[in-house]
């Protein structure tokens, strides 16, 4: 299997993409000339020219906008946000357009479209660009919304997405674009609503997404040490969320960990603890812990960001206190 | 996170307890199930358990002094954790009144049907749940995991001690109970009939009125006695020949007559009955005390359960060792409330004939004078007799003459034909 970074793997998944369906075309701010802010599209407007990679001026609101009416009129739009932080100034396009356009006009008319890039804490990005904001568009009926962790993920999953008939919201951890894996070759496509089970183990489970996949790794082996089997599951994407994967993980091991960089409050967590709580409750033997992002907007001094985000310590403890050895 | 030591409710009527010996240091290491601290309820003295592991960081309440049921006794925690914002709310602990027991509605009809064997197995008698680690509210804590592994293997929750946080009962101690043969919610209720644990018959006008007539002429519980001498000669040989192929058995009369009156009792369910104030409760299974004076002065009544339902040599060993723990007062509080019925004996003592005060709300007691060897007239003859006096006290609000009177012929003629305790 080749070797591939995150950014290049994605890069795979549209160029298949584009050359397989000619609805399909990207646009944002300096996808073209520039091969994308974090260099996710390198390439593609040599190969597909400007008609079908866009650059566009610094509009989320418009060009989110544009990406939906092309969706409705039967294109199949790549909308790249530079960051999911500016996402935020396109959000009546993607929550009142493009989530409900198919409710709204009795099933007639879709908006098939992907709204792609990165999310999550960066690197000294402060508070305004270090946001992991996929609770908020979880919330929204409509929205699919896909967080990918691996190179291998997040080229099937954005091969899915962008063939879905929905909106998808698919959400880039900023800092796993350098990161390097596996890519299988040829076709292949991983469907939406499916987790995978990062690390299989006995004695508790770690529902993990994004980078805190990684953290939960890095703990887990860390509490293997100590004797303690923890399996993490990847929901991989959070609407639908696979809860069949999670709670046949929950009535193996009787205790959970959701680990997850966004804020606490109505956070992925609480909507994992509410599945578990109520169709797993009779096999719970501990209380279900959240590990989350510290409930205030990102510092931008670096030691101060570091203590915001979820680390393998935090993961640790409350493992230690859902299995009762602490 | 640290815990709170609170003063438990060891039964219905306890409002406070003292605290007799600390049985820990402070800054002394505890684990979990250690005893920590001796303390006096209204009835005995028992041994408070510690539902915590850590260091007993902080007694609160001193020995000698009482204290009402809910307030914090002490704080066990890690060595280093900061306890003072668990110290200061000792008062409102305090004022933090442990809610009630369920209220009996007035037919009992509902709360009467247990619903299902694990609820029947966590309130075994009428008498509070068998929490050994009375917990605020008196509620056994468990995971939900534990819940149902006990649920599944049939233990009883309230047997078993928790190891996690608060005293929590987790995985790995109902498994280890179930591994060591703890007493499980099956052989609890092995002997418990089906059906409700009583029935409330609503009291009648008329009955009202015996009730109020009764009261105002004779004080709170109108007593009235009935006695009867009751041929024991095959009591005497059913005693000595079972004693004999048994010689560890130690069979008593007293042994024999409690499994006749159980046998009576359920012949004449309007004698295991007592007075709820708006009803006649009619208990549908038979838990019979036994009057034990307590060493020291002092009086206990130690409850055999289900006692139609077991048989002589069950009742002569369960009975032996309540009496045994009853006089040192270390039953616990479940083993001496609940009960239907009593019995108060002081034969042993060569008293021939006595009335005993009734233990409310049962209906009745029966006093039970020595077996006396005596000339007797059989067929106009003098003969020698082996004869026991009791003497049945009734509450005249539930048990009338008559029927009293019919309760102490079906005993008689029981402990005459010891054979019908056995079909």
């Amino acid at each position: 299997m080749a070797v591939l970074a995150f950014r290049e793997a994605l890069n795979q998944a549209m160029r298949e993409e584009m050359q397989r369906d000619e609805r399909v075309f990207l646009m944002g701010e300096e996808v073209g000339a520039y091969n994308g802010a974090y260099k996710v599209s390198k390439g593609l407007l040599d190969e597909f020219g400007p008609k079908r990679v866009l650059d566009t001026p610094i509009t989320e609101l418009g060009f989110t906008g544009l990406g939906v009416g092309a969706a409705m009129a039967g294109l199949r739009p790549i909308v790249e946000m530079m960051t999911f932080n500016f996402s935020l100034l396109a959000l009546d396009q993607i929550v009142n357009s493009a989530a409900k356009m198919l409710y709204m006009s009795g099933g007639q008319v879709g908006a098939p479209m992907v709204i792609r890039g990165p999310g999550g804490a960066g690197h000294q990005l402060s508070a305004q660009h270090s946001q992991a904001l996929e609770a908020w568009f979880c919330h929204i009926p409509g929205l699919k919304v896909v967080t990918p962790s691996t190179p291998a993920d997040a080229k099937g999953l954005l091969k899915t997405s962008i063939r879905d008939n929905n909106p998808v919201i698919f959400i880039e951890s900023e800092v796993l674009y350098g990161l390097k894996g596996e890519v299988p070759e040829g076709e292949y496509t991983i469907p939406l609503g499916v987790a995978e089970i990062k690390r299989p183990g006995n004695d508790v489970t770690l529902v993990a997404h994004a980078k805190m996949v990684h953290v939960a790794l890095e703990a887990a082996e860390e509490l293997e040490k100590e004797g303690i089997d923890a399996e993490i599951i990847d929901p991989r994407t959070l609407r639908p969320l696979d809860t069949e994967t999670i709670l046949q993980s929950i009535r193996k091991t009787n205790r959970a960990v959701i680990v997850e960089e966004g804020w606490p409050f109505c956070g992925i967590g609480a909507q994992v603890v509410d599945t578990i709580q109520h169709q797993a409750f009779d096999y719970l033997d501990a209380p279900i812990l959240r590990v989350t992002g510290v409930d205030v907007p990102m510092p931008y001094a670096k030691p101060l960001e570091h203590l915001h985000a979820p680390d393998k310590a935090r993961v640790i403890d409350a493992v230690h206190r859902v299995t009762y050895k602490n | 996170m640290a815990s709170r030591v609170l003063m438990p409710k060891g039964s219905d009527t306890m409002t406070e307890g003292k605290v007799l010996k600390w049985l820990k240091n402070e800054g002394e290491q505890v684990a979990n199930g250690d005893a920590l601290v001796e303390i006096e309820t209204d009835k005995v003295d028992m041994e408070v358990e510690s539902m915590a592991s850590g260091v007993l960081r902080k007694v609160l309440v001193q020995a000698g002094e009482t204290v009402p049921v809910g307030q914090m006794l002490a704080v066990i925690g890690k060595a280093e954790e900061d306890i003072s914002s668990l110290v200061s709310s000792n008062g409102g602990a305090a004022a933090a009144k442990p809610p009630a027991g369920p209220q009996k509605t007035e037919t009992g009809s509902k709360e009467a049907a247990p619903p299902q064997p694990l609820a029947r197995a966590a309130a075994p008698g009428p008498g509070p749940a068998p929490t050994p680690q009375p917990t605020e509210g008196g509620r056994v804590l468990a995971s939900p995991l534990a819940r149902r592994i006990a649920r599944d293997t049939g233990l009883d929750l309230a047997a078993i001690q928790g190891s996690g946080p608060g005293g929590r009962i987790i995985r790995r101690d109902v498994e280890s109970a179930a591994a060591t043969g703890a007493p499980s919610a099956a052989s609890r209720v092995q002997f418990a009939p089906q059906g409700p644990e009583f029935r409330d018959e609503p009291l009648s006008q008329m009955r009202k009125t015996i009730a109020q007539r009764l009261a105002q002429s004779l004080g709170p519980v109108p007593h009235f006695y009935l006695t009867i001498d009751v041929d024991m000669k095959k009591a005497k040989e059913l005693r000595e020949s079972a004693n004999k192929l048994n010689p560890n058995l130690k069979l008593t009369y007293n042994d024999i007559i409690v499994k006749a009156c159980a046998v009576a009792l359920i012949q004449h369910p309007d004698v295991n009955a007592s007075f709820t104030g708006n009803a006649i409760r009619y208990h549908n299974r038979v838990h019979l005390g036994i009057a034990v004076a307590i060493d020291g002065g002092g009086l206990i009544t130690p409850v055999v359960r289900d006692c139609n339902l077991k048989t002589l040599q069950q009742i002569s060993t369960e009975s032996k060792d309540l009496i045994a723990r009853a006089r040192t007062r270390k039953l616990k509080p479940e083993e001496y409330t609940g009960g239907t019925f009593s019995v108060s004996n002081l034969g042993m003592m060569g008293i021939v004939e006595f009335s005993a005060v009734i233990n409310p709300p049962e209906g009745a007691i029966l006093a039970i004078g020595s077996v006396e060897e005596k000339p007797v007239v059989e067929n106009g003859q003098i003969t020698i007799g082996f004869r026991c006096r009791m003497t049945l006290s009734c509450d005249h609000r539930v048990v009338d003459g008559a029927t009293g009177a019919r309760f102490l012929q079906s005993l008689q003629q029981i402990l005459e034909n010891p054979i019908l305790m056995a079909l």
